[in-house]
């Protein structure tokens, strides 16, 4: 039911009220004369942007609204840059770095601090990525601020903390295997992308533990300086007053390494079926997956309307067929997956009781083969068009929302106007784009299909369909234990 | 088409807002609430801050109103409430009408049969199963899949989706501000004319939603049996998926007498916030939604829980890792200590200040998290004030149990600190601001608001009950209402797949 959480900022005034009325040719009923008159022009306020001579780069966004400042800092470098034996150290430098505190106070007497005038400073770990972020009623902003700074140059990751990062993390990992939902969303990506691939892998206890202290200041000192950084900051203030202040806190702050990316391989799985047997369930999770593609590749747009009819919303192919008509499954989607920087997951999902996971499997091949029988029709890809364009508001309704695409554009080296291109593009798409892009990057013979789920009740033997593999998701015992043991 | 119940435990801080007088000034300039002749209430919030607007549909039936036998019925209806119209959804409403009529006629005969105790002839119900089957089908035919939803998100709806709970059923999403007259038609037809199409290819669909939610997750089971232990005679015993047997049984019929029911006009409150003129705007809407007919409202639930008065336990053995959840029984919203309530929601959970962060996950070292949380499973009628915790590795359910029992008493014994205090009501008030910059939120608290106290106001109102809460308060409800003999236990206990090696546990 979502679309396009992400694109949101575009310079245009919007008179993109795209009716239906002029379009819609079935029988006359009351809903299609009513009268929808073009939107309001809306001119969506942009966020100034500004680069220190050190190389960070700041937006501001006012919204007077309502009393509050929020901001986030992105700090480039994140857990696909950590190495293999220590997978988990950006969770746990997200957690600490905040929870450690600073050398001047401890996490403890930050948690006081900020509690006691509602307001959050938190710090997080992401894929590509750290962050650190802020939410205070705007008198609170220069308190706040100063906590953030420390942060920035001083955190201390005390030793204690590092343990209670480490127990959730344990905690995290004993328990990934106790619902299917889980188990399918984690071993997917690792069959698209390949065990190994730095997107895929997740933590164990091992590498957890093998994490230290110093381990978290070296990675601080690797990656916060301000060439890295881009900081965001939205919320009732005066810009040309922040700005100044931002400049007094930051210019002084000299530049370090720009941070190094790492060669990452995609090794997709072999193509076939892969099952996970689990006996306390009466649902089948079943994925298809492949390699997708990029949002900066010409065929995105395109990608964009095959997917929302044919596996996005009420009114996709996936969803009248296999939940609607026949009554198969609670949740289904599918798509071609794109990413900013580097490659998305074709991915279809399905949910269907035990008993028809092969009639479930065999119906979401039939609705790759209807590609090929009964292309995307003009009508159906109006539709897709219609959809994402009409509801194109929503991507900048609000004056965080714009702020924050914002940053993402200026993270993943996008154009600051590639929404307003999304938009152009969209608009662009024909019929003939949309079946070409559906047959370039969704094969059937080139899926990976993973069934987890209560093998004993199945309707026929996963088998029936060709060779399965069993795919082993026993969590490996931490180091000094042994296998099977409870931990 | 979602229910609720279950998203509670996740949930770490629910806290709904609260304002000071300066906001609640300004949303009065710009908040108008008119009751339709039917008894409908609307309330229309202006904030144009960007050309869209959310609304929320209230309705004040939940699970709790499902029948006898039939629970699970009100969720369906919310499911029946996106498959169309009779101008909407068909191809030929007349024909489809007969159409339909049959297959209940069949469906009717088929249960009969099959739900015999004695004398069952099974030749027959395979008979009449076909019958039935065949009925169906031919009522199919008229059918235009999903176009209730595909005119909805084809005119740019976004978020297009809704709620059923124990309370209430909540329908929403959002449109750009020109579509307000098409988003009032279709609003109010789904609530004049809706169609118990594919009704019986839906229910196996909120089957398989309760195979996801409940069935195949050891914290779903957990929850279900959970709270069938704590209530007995009050319907938040039942699930609001449904039984499984139940969902295999009601009929179209039945959803299309719930509905009759209780979508009344005087049950429904209709928000709408965004970038909408009350004086614009509110004709168009009293236009579409006056037209649902008015009728008697049904009779309110009378059963009323008895005093609990011995602990009650519910132990599961599972694969999965274990869990601790307990909940006391407490007074409805309207309990003139429901700030008392919140205030200790909010001292016990919220943030790494908090009792139970800091006792269990800092000091002790024996839970990933732990929070308490109130208005479990509603909150309309008296229910329960929860705990709950994740033990880590190594650490058991018995050890949380103790550890959340020395929070409670010291909670009972002591006063809590000044500085908590003043936590617990900055946060109220930080939290009421925090909740006012989306259109989303703020049609679903302003609705709530006047639907369950006839004043949208409340919602701001409800800071300053919490501003009013005292150290002695927090004492004197924590010593009224967690006592062992008003608790419910629910663990989940892990024991070792290892014996049959095909559970994909450790």
């Amino acid at each position: 039911m979502k679309r396009l959480a992400s694109y949101s900022f575009v310079l245009v005034s919007l008179l993109i009220g795209i009716s239906i009325l002029s379009t819609v040719t079935l029988g006359q009923s009351d809903w299609r004369q009513i009268p929808i008159r073009p939107l309001r022009a809306f001119q969506p306020k942009q966020p100034k942007r500004i680069q220190l001579p050190n190389g960070m780069v700041i937006f501001l966004q006012e919204d007077r609204e309502l009393p509050l400042i929020d901001g986030t800092a992105r700090v480039r470098g994140g857990s696909r840059e950590e190495p293999a034996t220590k997978v988990g150290l950006i969770n746990i430098y997200g957690e600490v770095w905040r929870t450690g505190g600073t050398k001047a106070q401890t996490g403890d007497q930050l948690d006081d601090f900020l509690e006691i005038r509602a307001a959050k400073v938190e710090t997080g770990g992401g894929v590509d990525s750290t962050t650190i972020g802020w939410s205070c009623l705007k008198d609170d902003f220069d308190d706040v601020f100063k906590i953030v700074a420390d942060l920035l140059h001083e955190p201390e990751f005390r030793e204690d903390k590092i343990e209670i990062a480490k127990q959730g993390e344990y905690d995290n990992i004993s328990r990934r295997n106790d619902e299917i939902g889980g188990i399918a969303a984690r071993e997917a990506v690792k069959l698209a992308y390949g065990p190994q691939n730095s997107y895929a892998r997740v933590p164990e206890y091992a590498t957890v533990a093998a994490v230290t202290r110093q381990d978290l200041i070296d990675w601080h000192h690797a990656h916060v300086h301000p060439n890295n950084i881009i900081l965001g900051i939205t919320g009732d203030f005066d810009s040309s007053a922040m700005e100044a202040k931002l400049r007094q806190a930051f210019t002084g702050w000299p530049k370090g390494p720009a941070v190094k990316k790492n060669e990452i391989q995609f090794q997709p799985a072999k193509p076939g079926y892969y099952v996970i047997p689990k006996e306390d369930v009466n649902q089948s999770a079943i994925r298809m997956v492949d390699l997708g593609t990029t949002r900066d590749n010409p065929d995105y747009y395109a990608i964009e309307v095959f997917n929302e009819a044919f596996g996005g919303g009420f009114s996709s192919r996936l969803f009248r067929d296999l939940r609607t008509v026949k009554g198969l499954a609670y949740s289904v989607s599918g798509g071609i997956g794109t990413a900013f920087d580097h490659p998305g997951i074709v991915r279809l999902s399905m949910g269907t009781k035990s008993q028809t996971t092969i009639e479930a499997i065999q119906g979401l091949y039939e609705e790759i083969d209807n590609l090929n029988k009964q292309p995307i029709s003009d009508d159906e890809i109006k539709r897709a068009k219609d959809s994402i364009l009409n509801s194109f508001v929503f991507n900048f309704d609000s004056p965080e929302k714009v702020l924050r695409e914002r940053m993402a554009y200026e993270f993943y080296g996008y154009p600051a106007d590639f929404l307003e291109k999304y938009r152009v593009g969209i608009e662009k798409v024909q019929t003939a784009d949309v079946t070409r892009a559906g047959g370039k990057y969704l094969h059937k013979e080139k899926l990976a299909v993973l069934v987890v789920g209560n093998t004993s009740e199945f309707d026929k033997p996963l088998s029936s369909l060709g060779p399965v593999t069993t795919v082993d998701i026993t969590i490996p015992p931490p180091p000094g234990e042994k296998p099977g043991e409870a931990k | 088409m979602k229910y609720r119940a279950l998203r509670i435990l996740i949930i770490f801080s629910v806290l709904i807002s609260l304002a000071g007088a300066q906001d609640l000034a300004s949303f009065e300039k710009r908040t108008t609430v008119k009751k339709l002749a039917n008894g409908l209430t609307v309330l229309i919030c202006e904030r144009p801050e960007a050309p869209v607007f959310s609304f929320f549909t209230h309705v004040d039936a939940g699970s709790v109103q499902d029948p006898m036998g039939e629970t699970g019925l009100a969720h369906m209806f919310e499911h029946m409430a996106f498959k169309g119209t009779d101008k909407i959804g068909t191809k030929n409403y007349a024909a489809e009408k007969v159409a339909l009529e049959k297959v209940e006629k069949a469906y009717a005969a088929y249960r009969y049969e099959r739900d015999k105790r004695v004398g069952r002839d099974n030749a027959k119900v395979k008979q009449l199963e076909k019958a039935w089957q065949d009925a169906v089908q031919e009522a199919n035919q008229y059918v235009v899949p999903n176009e209730f939803g595909e005119i909805v998100e084809r005119n740019g709806g976004e978020g297009l989706n809704a709620f059923t709970d124990d309370d209430e059923t909540g329908y929403h999403y959002s449109f750009p501000e020109n579509r307000l007259e098409l988003w009032a038609y279709l609003e109010s037809e789904r609530f004049i004319h809706p169609v118990m199409r594919e009704f019986y290819k839906e229910r196996n669909v909120v089957i398989e939603e309760r195979r996801m939610r409940t069935d195949s997750r050891p914290i779903g089971r957990l929850l279900e049996q959970f709270i069938s232990a704590a209530f007995q005679a009050h319907p938040y015993h039942r699930p609001t998926i449904g039984w499984l047997a139940d969902l295999n049984y009601f009929s179209a019929t039945d959803a299309q007498h719930f509905f009759n029911d209780y979508y009344v006009p005087s049950n429904m409150v209709v928000a709408v916030v965004g970038d909408v003129k009350a004086s614009e705007a509110m004709p168009v809407v009293e236009k579409y939604f006056a037209r649902i007919p008015s009728h008697a409202q049904p009779d309110e639930v009378s059963t009323s829980e008895p005093p609990q008065n011995s602990e009650r336990r519910v132990i599961l053995r599972e694969a999965s890792q274990p869990v601790y959840l307990e909940g006391y029984h407490r007074p409805d919203y309207l309990d003139k200590d429901d700030a008392v309530y919140d205030a200790i929601a909010d001292l016990m959970s919220e943030g790494r200040t908090s009792r139970l962060y800091r006792a269990l996950v800092r000091d002790k070292k024996i839970a990933s998290v732990s929070a308490g949380f109130t208005g479990f499973p509603g909150n309309k009628y008296p229910h329960l004030f929860a705990f709950f915790a994740f033990p880590l590795p190594g650490h058991t359910p018995h050890e949380i149990e103790d550890a959340i029992h020395a929070e409670i008493e010291r909670l009972k014994k002591e006063d809590i600190t000044d500085d908590e205090l003043k936590m617990i009501k900055t946060r109220a008030k930080a939290n009421l601001v925090r909740g006012l910059a989306e259109n989303e939120g703020l049609a679903f608290q302003l609705g709530q608001a006047q639907a369950r106290y006839g004043d949208w106001r409340e919602s701001f109102r409800q800071v300053d009950r919490i501003d009013k809460v005292s150290k002695a308060d927090i004492r004197r409800v924590a010593n009224q209402i967690f006592v062992p003999t008003n608790r419910t236990v629910g663990i989940i206990e892990n024991i070792p797949a290892a014996s049959t090696n095909k559970g994909g546990q450790q």
